[in-house]
This record gives structure tokens, sequence and C-alpha cells, in this order.
């Protein structure tokens, strides 16, 4: 079978496998036909986040996606290219940082039963791959919106009940955060973990509110009167 | 740049290490080859082993007992003994740093068996539970501050010696994306850099990064590695991707079926037992597969989901309603580093935890569990030993010399034509190595395997990379790797060799039993490739 890799310029290669995942498809060349093409790789089994990039125009873990003829694979969106398949991902990763995506101090008494334990249990399960960074739109105006995974860590944190100090954690994400996302679900599109960014923005909306803050585009100039969003 | 701990690995054991050594006032640089959250920590699923009393009734005791008794003989029962008490501060402090452990019914940790465990012990997160650690811990890095260098690969220990004590003053890293070599001073190292199960290629569930540099690196340090000859089969790895099917699911109550469906061992019984007992069937001719379907789909998506998605993914079937096709492969590298009771290494300065070091608490097969809790426990260790350490040593020296010396071998690696390809004799080395240095052992295939890495060894200067660039070159890198790997295959080899008895999961046809006179003791090896025993 046949692909395209954008490479410096596209490229395409020509193998003989069946019912290979596109991360085999990529070993096979590199190793059989041409060292140079580079991407990233790890566990092999989708769960440490290495080896998300677009195929089609969509993103997907190359480890968990079965390869097919004439496949067009490109690295992935908003974030910059390094070489061939591989981006760097620092900008992106400090917005974890940024939106202080960690549990504030060690708990002392902890006491937390199943069902709280199941309140993030999903948000939990995000192996850092990326794929929502790059399927976000905001980013096309906004370079600076902490984005998809980084919300996603927050609601982790903020809905956990070691969290000592929530008021510090919604504070934080209120200047381009949760009030930028558009709500356009492509993050939860692409998420190879089944989680939805977008269900965890709309629910530190509802606990921003809660704590008094308002969505900024309402009442503002560019605010459209009838309180539908202005995006 | 100059600190006063280096970390080499970002890993589970490089990140407790870190939280430790910043927490003890020492100025902390991690670096890693790839990306912290991507470290191999991320695949573990089982779960990490407390004796919390939390479901059955367990003991620190039976604790120890069990790990002794899967060690054969041949762990050292004090380092057991901490690693034992400590599991219970160990995971409670995970638990207070935000880990999101599976819970039971009354809001305590919940707790699992894995195999060798007298009691369920095994803390877990769903099959998520190295995930959520690691990412758990870089959360907390990250909110300490602690600074963290992404894709930088280390290339050597630098080392100095003076009145004939040799110890470390810093590192050489390549920086993936550049492709400049840079140099971090500091008067104490950590390696943390994980296994070296890559050595068998695809016969593996580690991740590809597994391959062992910081050991190959420590050794020609001056730094000494013990018990490299015992390397754990995990039973259960998919068939055709080798991708790992958790114990938990045997655990849970799964079988072990033949192809003519019949049960032939005791699935709960150690590692090292069960692959032998599915390895004589698989001689027979007989497939082997894991049964799960009794469980029940609701059990299974509860407790095993990533279990379900990776034989739907990786093998095209569905535990809920089929058989999954099975076989073991390399999993888990015993030997390492060798380490004090302080987790040093014999280079002063030089600390090394993890999958990588050899705290001798597994001694001939680790118990599942075990080696998330060693990464907890011995990380602390080595990070508060490492910050003191450097607290007294203050000479920095100057060490920029050594940029030029590697990054004239880098280019002259560069600009050498390749004639032989270094990825087929990886895969051949790899395959030699599951055939003859894997679960059943005979001196003359590993005569043969070892014949053959001399082979390759002195065919090391036809190869080379085809990709000449700078900007990360992973050809490069990976080359590197394999050279690593090829220097460990050969201390594998002699070790085994050298180990003329059975022991845990080095097991030898032509020398079956145990035998304590001669082999109840830990193999030393260093540069000079000689191997002796020592208590
Ligand atoms: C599939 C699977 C399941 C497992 N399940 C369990 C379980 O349930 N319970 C349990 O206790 N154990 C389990 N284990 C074992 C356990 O996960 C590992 O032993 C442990 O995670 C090793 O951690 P580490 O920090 O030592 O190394 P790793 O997590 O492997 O980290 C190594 C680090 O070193 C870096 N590094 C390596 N080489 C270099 C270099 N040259 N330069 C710079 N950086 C480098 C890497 O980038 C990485 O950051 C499992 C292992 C696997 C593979
Ligand atoms: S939320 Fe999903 S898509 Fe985004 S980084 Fe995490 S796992 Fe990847
Ligand atoms: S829902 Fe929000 S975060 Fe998700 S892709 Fe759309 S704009 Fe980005
Ligand atoms: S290689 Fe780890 S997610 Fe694909």
């Amino acid at each position: 079978m046949k692909i395209n890799i954008q490479r410096e310029k596209l490229t395409e290669y020509e193998f003989d496998l069946e019912d290979a995942t596109l991360l085999e498809a990529l070993n096979e060349i590199k190793t059989k036909q041409d060292p140079s093409l580079v991407y990233a790789s790890g566990c092999r089994s989708s769960v440490c986040g290495s080896c998300a990039m677009r195929v089609n125009g969509k993103e997907i873990l190359a480890c968990a996606y079965k390869v097919q003829d004439g496949d067009l694979v490109e690295p992935l969106n908003n974030v910059p290219v390094i070489r061939d398949l591989v981006v760097n991902m620092n900008k992106a990763y400090k917005f974890n940082f940024k939106a202080k995506a960690w549990q504030s101090s060690p708990a002392k008494k902890i006491s937390i039963t199943q069902e709280e334990e199941k309140i993030n249990e999903v948000q939990s399960d995000c192996i850092l791959c990326g794929s929502c960074y790059s399927a976000c739109p905001v980013y096309a105006v906004n370079s600076e919106f902490l984005g998809p995974f980084s919300l996603t860590r927050v609601w982790r944190y903020v809905s956990d009940k070691r969290e000592e100090n929530t008021k510090d954690k919604i504070d934080t994400i209120q200047t381009n955060g949760v009030w930028d996302c558009t709500l356009c679900n492509e993050c939860t599109i692409v998420c190879p973990q089944d989680i939805s960014s977008k269900a965890d923005i709309e629910k530190l909306r509802a606990k921003s509110a809660m704590a008094g803050y308002m969505d900024p585009s309402f009442g503002s100039f560019g605010g459209s009167f009838d309180g539908s969003p202005t995006f | 740049m100059r600190s006063d701990v280096v970390i080499i690995g970002a890993g589970g054991a490089g990140l407790v290490s870190a939280i430790h050594a910043h927490e003890s006032g020492a100025k902390v640089i991690v670096l890693t080859k790839e990306y912290p959250t991507r470290s191999q920590t991320c695949m573990a699923q089982g779960g990490i082993n407390a004796a919390l009393s939390n479901v059955g009734e367990d003991s620190v005791e039976a604790h120890i007992q069990n790990t002794l008794k899967s060690a054969h003989s041949i762990a050292d029962e004090s380092a057991v003994k901490f690693l034992c008490e400590e599991a219970i501060g160990a995971v409670e402090w995970l638990d207070s740093i935000g880990v999101p452990f599976s819970r039971t019914k009354d809001g305590k940790i919940a707790q699992r068996t894995l195999g060798g465990a007298s009691a369920p012990r095994a803390c877990y997160a769903q099959d998520y539970t190295g995930l959520k650690i690691l990412h758990t811990l870089y959360d907390r890095c990250l909110s300490l501050g602690i600074e963290i260098l992404d894709e930088r690969y280390l290339l050597e220990f630098i080392t100095n010696k003076s009145e004939n004590k040799l110890s470390v003053c810093g590192v050489s890293v390549l920086n993936k994306r550049s492709g400049e070599v840079e140099i971090y001073e500091s008067s104490s190292v950590i390696v943390a850099t994980g296994g070296y199960s890559r050595i068998f290629h695809k016969h593996t569930t580690n991740s590809s990064s597994s391959t062992g540099d910081g050991i190959a690196s420590a050794l020609r340090a001056g730094a000494r590695l013990s018990d490299m000859e015992f390397i754990q089969f995990h039973p259960t790895a998919l068939k055709n991707s080798s991708i790992l099917i958790s114990e938990s699911a045997r655990g849970a109550g799964g079988y072990l079926l033949n192809s003519k469906l019949e049960r032939f061992t005791n699935e709960l019984a150690p590692r090292d037992e069960v692959a032998r007992a599915i390895y004589d069937e698989m001689q027979k001719g007989e497939d082997v597969f894991l049964d799960i379907r009794h469980l029940g789909e609701k059990f299974i998506d509860e407790e095993l989901p990533q279990e379900r998605k990776l034989a739907k993914l990786y093998e095209n079937i569905d535990p809920v309603s089929d058989l999954v096709p099975i076989k073991p492969v390399a999993h888990y590298t015993m030997g390492g580093i060798e380490v004090d009771s302080e987790s040093m290494t014999n280079v002063m300065g030089l600390f090394a935890v993890g999958e990588c070091a050899n705290h001798k608490v597994h001694g001939a097969n680790r118990l599942g569990g075990n080696s998330l809790l060693e990464l907890i426990v011995f990380g602390k260790q080595a990070g508060n030993n490492a910050a003191s350490y450097a607290n007294n040593v203050k000479a920095y020296e100057n060490l920029s010399l050594h940029v030029e010396a590697q990054s004239e071998i880098l280019q002259n690696i560069r600009n050498a034509t390749c004639r032989v390809s270094f990825y087929e004799k990886h895969k051949l080395i790899g395959d030699i190595f599951y055939k003859n240095v894997g679960i059943k052992r005979d001196k003359k295939e590993l005569i043969f395997a070892l014949d053959e890495v001399y082979k390759i060894k002195d065919e090391l200067p036809l190869m080379g990379v085809d990709d000449k660039s700078k900007i990360y070159n992973s050809n490069l890198i990976e080359f590197l790797e394999f050279k690593n790997m090829l220097q460990l295959c050969e201390m594998v080899l002699i070790c085994a060799i050298a180990r003329d008895e059975s022991r845990g999961a080095h097991f030898r046809v032509d020398a079956p039993n145990e035998n304590d006179v001669m082999f109840k003791a830990h193999s030393i090896v260093d540069d000079n490739t000689r191997v002796s025993y020592e208590n």
C-alpha cells in the first residue's frame, strides 16, 4: 500500500503490510527504506501519548490507527514542527503550568468514597497526547488560550475532594481560559481516551459562575444583546 | 549549566527523587530523552504493593516473606524489610498528592491480588495505575517549579579521579532538537533511566525507550552492575504484538487454557513458574489463551477497561466473548547498577534508582506491584541522599572540554558510511535472545548467543547512520541506543553463562537445580567483563 507523509515536501512511501497500525508502517519505512524519517513513539499501546499525529486531517494515535491505502499523514497542528512528524510540545505543555493544573498542597486527612473517586476518573485518564490541542480552533485567534487538556486537568483537580483551594484554581482560569472556548466540541471528537474537554470546560464555567464570575462577552460591547455567544 | 543534583530520567523514579531532592533544598535539574509523561512508567497497569489490609487481612511481615520467597534467596533482607515497611507511607504519600486510586465501598484505597502475594495487596487506579501515578508526580513537579528539560539524550557520565577515589562531576547529553552536545555540571547525579528489556527487540512488553542507556553509561563510567542475568518474562502478553495483558486479569480470576481448553497451571503462582508452564505447553505445540469471559462485561469494563481496549485493537478480539491468545515475553530486568543501602553506586556522588538500579529487593524474580513501590521508596531515599551529598561536596570543575570530545565522536558516526543496518542486527539479536536467553536457557545456546554478539560487535565499524542531519536525528539516537544494548547483551550473557544453576527467572536446562553452595549470591560485573559473586 502507499501512503503520503508530510515532510519538508510531501513524500510517498510504499510498503507491504497487512492489518498494520500506522506506527508499524512508520517503523517499517524507517528501518528498511528511509532512516531519515522522523516521528515519536514509545509504548505502542496507546498510553504514552507520544505518537499523536494527523491522518487525512484528523488527529489519531499512530499506534492505535490501522493504516489505509492512500492515507495522508501530517504532524499535529498549532505546535511548531521540529522535523517531519515531530513537534515541539513545550509551549502547549506549559499551559498546565499556567493553569496551575495540580493539587495545591498535599492533603492530610483523606476520605474519598467510591462515587467521589469516579467523578474525575475519566479526566485522569488523559495521556497528554495533545490531539485536542491540535484540533482546537481557538489557537488560530488566541495563542495564549489555556486549552482543552489543561482545562480538563484543572477540572480533574478542582473536582477532587483533596483540593482545599478551589477558589485559587477557578481564579486562575478566567483569563484566556474557560470563556475563550467556543464549545465547538472538536477536542472531544479526537480524544483517544474519550475525554470531553468541552464538557469539563462547561463544568468549570458553572463553577466560575458560582464563584461570581461572568462570561465576559455578556454585556460587553462586543456581546450580542440576546445573550447568545458572539464567537 | 550547574546544579546540585542532576537527574537523568523522568519516569516514576526520576520524578520522585526530583521532588525529594528539591524538598531537601537542592537545586535540581531533570533531563529526559522523551517528555516526562511519556516515560514507560505510564504503562504500568496492575498496581503498587503496600500491606494496608484494606480488603483482606495482610501484614508487612507477609509482604516481606512473599518478596523473599519470590527472590529465591538472593535478595538483601534488610533492603526488602525497608521496602515493605516504607510501602504504607509511600502509598499514603501518593494518595496525599492526588493520585486517584480506586476506592472500596467504604472509601479506602482498593486492593487486588497479584501473583505470588498472599493477600490482596496491590493498590491500583483501574488499570491505569502507572499513568495516574506518573502524571500526578509530574503535576507535583510543576507545582514545585522543578526544572525538567525534555529531549536530552544522555551520552556519558563525567567522572573525576583523585586519591584513588572515583567521583561523578557531571553529564554530557545530546540535545535532540539542536543536535548540540550539552554539559551539565553537578556534584550528585541520579540515574533513573529504566530497564533494558528492549534488547529482546519485539519480544518485550516494554516501551521502545527501555534500552538500558543509563546502565551502559554507568558501566563505562566505572560503576558495577549486578544480577544482569535475571530477566523476568511476563506470562501474558498479546501473541502478535507483545503488548501486556495485566496480571490483574488473572488476579481477578482469569484462567490460562491450552488449545484443548484445559487449565494447566496455577495462574497465581509467581511469574517465573507461570511463564515456564506456558512455555512448556507451547513447546508441545499448544496455543495458549487467557480466558476472562466468565468475569462478565460489567466487571471487565469496570476493572480492566484498558485490557479490553488493547485486545480489541491489537488482537482483533473482544475478551468479553473471546479467548485472548497470549505468549510470555521479556518484561522486567531485575539486574542493574549496583547501589548500596544509601542508593549510591561505587562511583562517589552517582546514585541510581528505579528499574536501572539494583537495590537487591527483587533477587531472582520480582513480584508484581513491587516495582512501582521501589520507585517511590528508593526515589525518596536517592533524592534525599543526593541532595545532602551535594551539600557537602562543592568542588566544581570546568567540564567544557567534554563538549568537543563528544561532538567529535558524534560527528564521526554521522560521517561514517553505513554498510550494515543496525536495525537488522537489533532484530537478529532480539530473536536470538528470545530463543536462547529467554525462559529456558542452555549453556551451549548461551555461548552461541555470545558469539553472535561478538560478531556484531566486530561489525560495528561498518554500521552508522544514513541520516546526516543535526536536527532531531532519531536515526543517530537509535544507533547510540543500539550500541548501549549491545554492551548490555554481552553483560547479560557472560553472567548467564557463569551462573551454572537455575534460580527464579534464570532457568538452565543443563543445570535445573538451585546450587546454594556456589551461587546463593549476587553476580557482579564491571567494565573488565569479569564475573564475581558477592552476598
Ligand atoms: C506494560 C508494563 C506494565 C507494568 N506494570 C507494572 C505494575 O502493575 N506494577 C509494578 O510495580 N510495575 C509494573 N511494571 C514495571 C514498572 O512500570 C517499571 O519497572 C517502572 O515504571 C520503571 O520506572 P523507572 O522510573 O525506573 O523508568 P521509566 O519509567 O522507564 O523511565 C525512564 C526514564 O529515563 C529516560 N531515559 C532513558 N534513557 C535515557 C537517556 N539516554 N537519556 C535521557 N533520558 C533517558 C526516559 O526518557 C524516561 O524518562 C510494568 C512495566 C510494563 C512495561
Ligand atoms: S484530553 Fe484527550 S486528546 Fe487531549 S491530551 Fe488528553 S488524552 Fe489527548
Ligand atoms: S470545545 Fe473548546 S477547547 Fe474544545 S476544541 Fe472547541 S474551542 Fe477548543
Ligand atoms: S506509542 Fe504510546 S501512544 Fe502511541
